[in-house]
């Protein structure tokens, strides 16, 4: 396998002082064992390098990517880059290359995850479908272990290791579904006999389900909707690029969340996946994106701060320069709250498992449309009394957590699968005073 | 090319696989992004790699690679064998493949100029001025254009015999405008939401006549903002074109996907609410919808030679005068369906098991006209572009906006609405459509970012469609 940080070092050499280069390889190992109808129907496995080298020549700037396998393939990919670049215009905005900065080599991989191995993917998942004996399993159980490597012709130079590990699924009666999630850089961490229990229990809970009118509703949100919630804020509001183009609904120092809410972007606290730097090698740290109500940071990368006037924050990415900067390890703080105190609270109103689907209406007001799914109930006098079918919702998930509208933060914060897939959100259960269904299973 | 292939299935086969197939892709892409004239994103991409698949008793196992020594490709051939004996764990029954063609054939997508070779100042220059064009209208805050071309080169081997080497050649691009008002955004595009993208070459690019387009984009943006929103209620709509084709993405191309019927989609992409002893006999619209699968359709960007399993690109129907008649399928997903395999399996890249994908899934035009659709409306909508799509997991519940609509009133188009948004439920909706437009105004649209699988899979499908117009639809849903 290709050393990560021997191609990043060789990349910039041969560009030399023909231009200002930074490259970042990412090499690793992804594993993906999935099941469907209780069985392992699709089971893959890559081996991968993936570099980006980005070049700017005289102020003229060009990117290539390219999974080269030697040395030859290295230097044909950066005299592609050079040659892309000469026949572009100057860039008035380009933003320079991050000077050096001492960044400690870190390594969140787990050796259970770098280890993995198909047969024991398998038995996890063996443990998930017997979890839930006649019904139907389905889901996955995936490794990724890697290494990346970032240098530039200032002389930066930074590497770091990590892993993750995934198992997400269904069990399903044939009438309803239940899901359950677990993410952690340790696949020793993942328990598919808890997991399959879960998603069964919520399965079978699900039965006998009754169509509920569309209307506003009191909900409580498991982790999964509230990391698809913090996501959304997060891509479309957060954004340093949506905020300097005027897309966003971000107005820093306002008090635009209800006060129970704090999110803040983690890297490398406890429980986090890890990622010391961003893809223009700007280290990451800890911010504070809403801090109790009040919206503190648009996260930026190196591009979109130059424009803004200010700093990098440190959340480049592969495509930030198209769809902007993004923070990749939101946490939602977690309170005080247990799911059984949240219910016990409602009055009449809807709990919810997952979102599906769910899409942007407009970016500024945060209005999304989605549904339900694998688990919605009616809560009724403080207690759950039966599942309903699907719901469409058309909602605002910035007025969703909105002052006032935050009764209650659960204490069981988790990684939660969300519509930007699994290992993003840290998320606890939520109880919201309002959220606006528009549509049942039956329109 | 063809010994990289052979040599990684003769690995797979000489550890236990009774079946082992493999392809060695080779890819170049380009993406550029214009923005209020600044270049925002020019990259360029090249990979290649093997991917081998290979079947072990009832269980499959798959692994890709970037590493083409000789070591390296009979280690890929052993890992999928290993990941296949690893799935019997947690066996299913055993799946057959379906019988196909042993064919060595070439494929090359017909182009006239390779998009990858136009010179690369000659795009930006186009993307500068379509941008430039747009930022003459002064509510206009973001002018954004941009073009993006593919050039795929595959080489299919399998132990059955397959011998198959296609050049897949996609171009496309599209620009928009937004505006910006208090609270809200709203953006014009052309000539769709995310371009349009087709297989051919540049020619494709200069067919659209961007640099045309882009001031009346421009005014409609501006337009929208200052425009009343949509009313609520039901009414007659009539869809443009473009979003017609989505809508055919979502409420049918998803559902009559085999995997999806067969439950192999439930925990992510989701399952469909057809069922498939309902075949041939359920009602899926009125007597105007005509559907096909076409992998054939040239220039559509669903169009290839052969699926990555080497069964030849068809033409199947799929729904007949209203009625439900065929599916998407792949080889093993056909024989455990009883059904003639459809050739619909690929894969985004070498890295990624061949899924069941959507190839050209179109309505066959009718015999109107948008003209005499709005002629014939007494009250209704004329809604265009797509905005924002969702749908359930079964394809059956949907809600769909639009980037801008116009009234209709008494035959004939009125003021235009902001935010117009409908919803309905697939088979009731379908059966509402009582107009479609003809030839004349026929579409292959292409939809580039088709996403599905675990790990997740990008696609380029199509969807050829002329404007249609449904009666009783619920519009105007607010958040």
């Amino acid at each position: 396998m290709t050393d990560a940080r021997t191609a990043a070092d060789h990349l910039i050499e041969i560009i030399g002082d023909r231009a200002e280069a930074e490259a970042i390889v990412a090499v690793g190992r992804a594993e993906l064992t999935r099941f469907a109808n209780s069985f392992i129907h699709q089971n893959v496995g890559e081996e991968y390098v993936n570099v980006r080298l980005r070049v700017a020549a005289a102020g003229r700037v060009a990117s290539v990517t390219g999974n080269p396998a030697d040395a030859a393939a290295l230097s044909k990919l950066a005299e592609d880059a050079l040659t892309v670049a000469a026949t572009q215009r100057v860039d008035a905005d380009w933003p320079g290359l991050t000077a050096p900065v001492v960044i400690a080599p870190a390594d969140f991989s787990h050796q259970s995850t770098t280890g993995a191995t198909p047969k024991g993917r398998a038995a996890a998942v063996k443990a998930f479908v017997g979890a839930g004996k006649d019904l139907l399993g389905a889901g996955f159980c995936d490794t990724d272990s890697f290494e990346t490597a970032f240098a530039n012709s200032a002389g930066h130079r930074v590497s770091a290791r990590g892993s993750r590990a995934t198992i997400d699924g269904i069990h399903q009666t044939g009438q309803s579904a239940g899901s359950a999630h677990q993410t952690s850089n340790a696949f020793s961490d993942l328990d598919g006999a808890v997991a399959g229990a879960l998603a069964a229990d919520r399965a079978r809970r699900g039965l006998h389900a009754f169509d509920l009118k569309p209307g506003d509703y009191e909900v409580v949100l498991a982790p999964e909707p509230v990391a698809t919630i913090a996501v959304f804020l997060d891509f479309y509001g957060l954004n340093g690029k949506a905020v300097n183009e005027d897309q966003s609904f971000v107005e820093l120092g306002a008090a635009q969340f209800d006060e129970r809410i704090t999110m803040i972007d983690d890297p490398m606290g406890f429980g986090a996946l890890g990622e010391s730097y961003d893809a223009e090698g700007t280290p990451k740290q800890t911010t504070t994106l809403v801090e109790a109500g009040v919206t503190r940071t648009a996260v930026h990368d190196r591009r979109s701060a130059r424009r803004a006037g200010t700093t990098s924050t440190g959340h480049a990415w592969a495509m930030s320069g198209s769809l902007g900067p993004l923070a990749g390890h939101v946490v939602v703080r977690a309170g005080t709250d247990s799911v059984e105190e949240m219910i016990a609270a409602v009055e009449r109103g809807v709990y919810v498992a997952t979102f599906n689907y769910c899409r942007i209406l407009d970016p500024k007001s945060q209005v999304v449309t989605g549904l339900t799914r694998n688990g919605t109930f009616m809560i009724e006098n403080g207690v759950i009394t039966g599942a309903v079918t699907n719901l469409r919702f058309t909602q605002s998930f910035l007025k969703a957590l909105g002052p006032g509208n935050v009764l209650g933060v659960g204490n069981d914060l988790r990684y939660a699968n969300s519509e930007f897939g699994q290992g993003v959100v840290r998320a606890p259960s939520l109880r919201l005073g309002s959220w606006h269904f528009t549509g049942g299973a039956e329109g | 090319m063809f010994d990289h292939a052979r040599a990684a299935v003769e690995a797979a086969l000489a550890v236990g696989a009774s079946y082992a197939d493999a392809r060695y892709v080779e890819s170049r892409d380009e993406q550029i992004e214009v923005l209020n004239g600044s270049v925002e994103q020019l990259d360029r991409g090249e990979a290649a790699g093997i991917g081998v698949r290979a079947l072990v008793g009832s269980s499959w196992g798959f692994f890709g690679t970037h590493d083409l020594s000789p070591a390296a490709l009979r280690s890929a051939g052993n890992r999928a064998t290993e990941i296949a004996k690893a799935s019997a764990v947690v066996p299913g029954k055993p799946s057959p493949l379906a019988d196909v063609p042993i064919v060595e054939a070439e494929y090359e997508t017909p182009y006239a100029e390779a998009p990858l070779e136009v010179p690369l100042s000659e795009k930006v220059d186009l993307l500068m001025a379509v941008t430039a064009a747009m930022q003459e209208v002064e509510e206009v805050r973001l002018a954004r254009a941009s073009l993006g071309a593919w050039d795929t080169h595959k080489w299919f081997v399998s132990s059955q015999g397959h011998r198959i080497h296609q050049h897949i050649v996609e171009t496309g691009g599209g620009f928009d405008a937004t505006a910006v008002g208090d609270g809200e955004t709203h953006r014009r595009s052309f000539p769709q939401s995310f371009g349009q993208f087709e297989t051919g070459g540049f020619e494709v690019i200069r067919r659209w006549d961007f640099l045309g387009n882009a001031p009346r984009i421009a005014d409609e943006a501006a337009a929208v903002l200052k425009a009343d929103d949509c009313p609520e209620g039901e009414m007659t709509i009539i869809l443009e074109a473009s979003q017609l084709a989505l809508q055919i993405h979502e409420s049918v191309g998803h559902a009559i996907e085999l995997d999806r019927i067969l439950g192999w989609e439930a925990a992510f992409a989701g399952t469909s609410h057809l069922q498939l002893d309902r075949l041939g006999t359920h009602r899926y619209g009125s007597d105007l919808m005509n559907i096909t699968a076409d992998a054939t359709l040239l220039g559509a960007l669903g169009t290839f030679g052969f699926d990555d399993e080497g069964t030849p690109a068809q033409r199947v129907p799929i729904v007949d005068r209203g009625r439900w008649v065929g599916v998407l399928s792949g080889r093993d997903s056909a024989a455990i369906a009883g059904l003639p395999p459809g050739g619909m399996v690929r894969a985004d890249g070498y890295a990624r098991l061949p899924m069941v994908r959507m190839t050209n899934v179109g309505l066959l035009p009718g015999d109107s006209s948008l003209d005499e659709m709005i002629a014939a409306t007494d009250r209704g909508i004329f809604m265009s572009t797509n905005r924002s799509w969702s749908i359930d997991d079964k394809r059956l519940n949907f809600q769909f906006g639009c980037e801008v609509g116009w009234e209709i009133k008494k035959g004939k188009l009125g003021r235009m609405v902001k935010n117009p948004t409908y919803t309905g439920i697939t088979p009731r909706f379908w059966a509402q459509l009582d107009m479609l437009g003809g030839e004349a105004e026929w579409v292959h649209w292409g939809t580039p970012n088709c996403g599905k699988g675990q790990p997740i899979q990008i696609a380029h499908t199509g969807h050829s469609a002329s404007p249609g117009r449904f009666a009783e639809v619920r519009v105007g849903v607010k958040g």
